[in-house]
């Protein structure tokens, strides 16, 4: 059973179409990365998924239950499902402890002793339990965004979103978060991304999904949807995000180094 | 003609100092509260208090406060039949006077704070009072201290125009030993000096402040 059922959403931006008839299923365990050009509709599926965007038409089946968008029905939702945005968000005026453990006391009412030790274990699991006492503003942006999926994972989510969880960081703090990442996907995390990072969805996600003009065009596993892209518009994304030639060997042909001749 | 102007009179205006101190602070205490509520339900999701509230400041920000305590001051004598004494009408029109400012006030310092940050508390099913309370409040506080601050000036100086009503702070005393003296150049004088004691050192806090808030952005913007 999937724990995870998307039935037909649709979501109008004043005149721009953002999703149109959208379904999809989830399987408990699996790592689905969304990709597709921006303004294909990747984050408002995702923002669709916990409720953060009303959708339109449609409906989101949660571990069996359906859910309408009326305040409490949403937190129920949430209660089990994590999510990790692009700029962190997280509160900048408490430390790093109390960033994590604040939905635990004053959502879940868990005491504060407990809320500690689930704070200590899921820093260890994103490696800066050495930085619980420290304030967000004093960490670097990877460490942030560590501290988030910390956040995250502490309300014990059955299904976490990331949204272009790299995207902010500066090319040499990505890799720590990928590795995060990669580690939840070994572990049997359920995760939506959307994201950028060809090598993580190629290396970690069991179903590409790549999204144009708010549809699900192309869907399948890495190997199938990257070796052998079937839609014009998908082979056409591919080829854009590769990475460009190395400049060297372009300016090869006229390089001669001085002394060689 | 008169009394001299000697160490009594300038007594009875030191004496004032607590009556002036008393309604401000208590107008700050009382409009805090007030603004409070009224920021809060400036940005409530329910459009009729938004109305309200919104109603409310645009009345009491574009009058006049002295038009406003005669209204309180005659206006529940005359519409109810109930007399008033100086104290607590002035307390009361002040109160209404500083809930619209420091209300409009936070509710600026409030939508300060990125729409992320209520996504963020609202994805870990914190329910909206507690978003506001742990998430919200405590950021918008700090931003609005600067101007907060900036505001309890300004009311220590409004309150002089409690005098009017023949409520005896600093202004109305120094009237007081005007009358008796027939030396207002003397008078006046003294009494500017003593509200500038008392709102000076609130203008360096508040730029003390602004530069601390700065200065800590700025210290943790770089890492």
């Amino acid at each position: 059973m999937p724990i995870l059922a998307l039935r037909g959403i649709s979501k109008r931006f004043d005149s721009h179409q953002a999703l149109d008839d959208v379904s999809l299923s989830i399987e408990p365990g699996e790592v689905v990365a969304i990709i597709g050009r921006s303004g294909s509709g990747k984050s408002t599926l995702l923002r669709c998924i916990n409720g953060l965007e009303r959708p339109d038409r449609g409906t989101i089946e949660f571990d069996g239950e359906v859910f309408a968008p009326t305040p409490p029905r949403l937190r129920a939702l949430r209660r089990h499902m994590g999510i990790v945005f692009q700029s962190y968000n997280l509160f900048p005026h408490l430390s790093v402890e109390r960033n994590i453990t604040l939905g635990l006391t004053a959502a879940k009412g868990m005491t504060a002793p407990a809320a500690h030790a689930v704070a200590v274990k899921v820093l260890q699991m994103v490696d800066l339990e050495d930085k619980i006492k420290s304030y967000p503003l004093q960490l670097s942006g990877g460490q942030q965004q560590r501290v988030a999926i910390a956040r995250a994972l502490a309300m014990e989510p059955r299904l976490v979103l990331f949204d272009e969880v790299t995207a902010a960081l500066d090319p040499e703090l990505i890799g720590e978060v990928i590795r995060v990442l990669d580690r939840l996907a070994r572990e049997g995390m359920t995760m939506v991304l959307v994201t950028h990072e060809m090598g993580f969805a190629t290396r970690s996600a069991r179903t590409i999904i790549f999204m144009h003009q708010g549809r699900i065009w192309e869907q399948g596993p890495p190997a199938q949807l990257f070796g052998a892209p079937r839609t014009a518009e998908l082979a056409s994304f591919i080829n854009s995000i590769l990475p460009v030639a190395p400049a060297q060997n372009r300016a090869q042909p006229h390089s001669s180094p001085i002394g060689s001749t | 003609m008169g009394r001299s102007f000697g160490f009594d009179e300038l007594l009875y205006l030191l004496l004032a100092i607590p009556s002036t101190l008393l309604l401000s602070l208590g107008a700050m205490i009382g409009g805090g509260i007030l603004g409070l509520m009224i920021a809060v339900m400036r940005i409530s999701p329910y459009r009729p208090l938004r109305w309200f509230t919104t109603g409310y400041i645009e009345l009491f920000q574009g009058t006049p406060v002295l038009m406003q305590l005669f209204v309180v001051y005659y206006g529940l004598a005359v519409l109810f039949n109930l007399q008033v004494a100086p104290w607590p009408a002035v307390l009361l029109a002040f109160t209404l006077y500083s809930g619209a400012f420091l209300g409009e006030i936070w509710r600026g310092s409030i939508q300060a704070i990125p729409r992320p940050q209520w996504e963020a508390a609202e994805c870990l099913t914190l329910t909206y009072p507690k978003q506001l309370w742990y998430v919200i409040l405590p950021q918008a506080a700090r931003i609005s201290i600067p101007p907060t601050v900036g505001f309890a000036v300004q009311l220590i100086k409004s309150t002089s125009i409690a005098s009017i009503i023949g409520f005896v702070e600093l202004t109305r005393a120094g009237q007081l030993m005007t009358n008796t003296t027939f030396k207002p150049m003397i008078v006046y004088p003294i009494v500017a000096a003593l509200y500038f004691m008392l709102c000076w050192p609130l203008s360096l806090l508040a730029q003390q402040l602004e530069r601390r808030i700065d200065a800590n952005l700025g210290a943790k913007r770089h890492f």
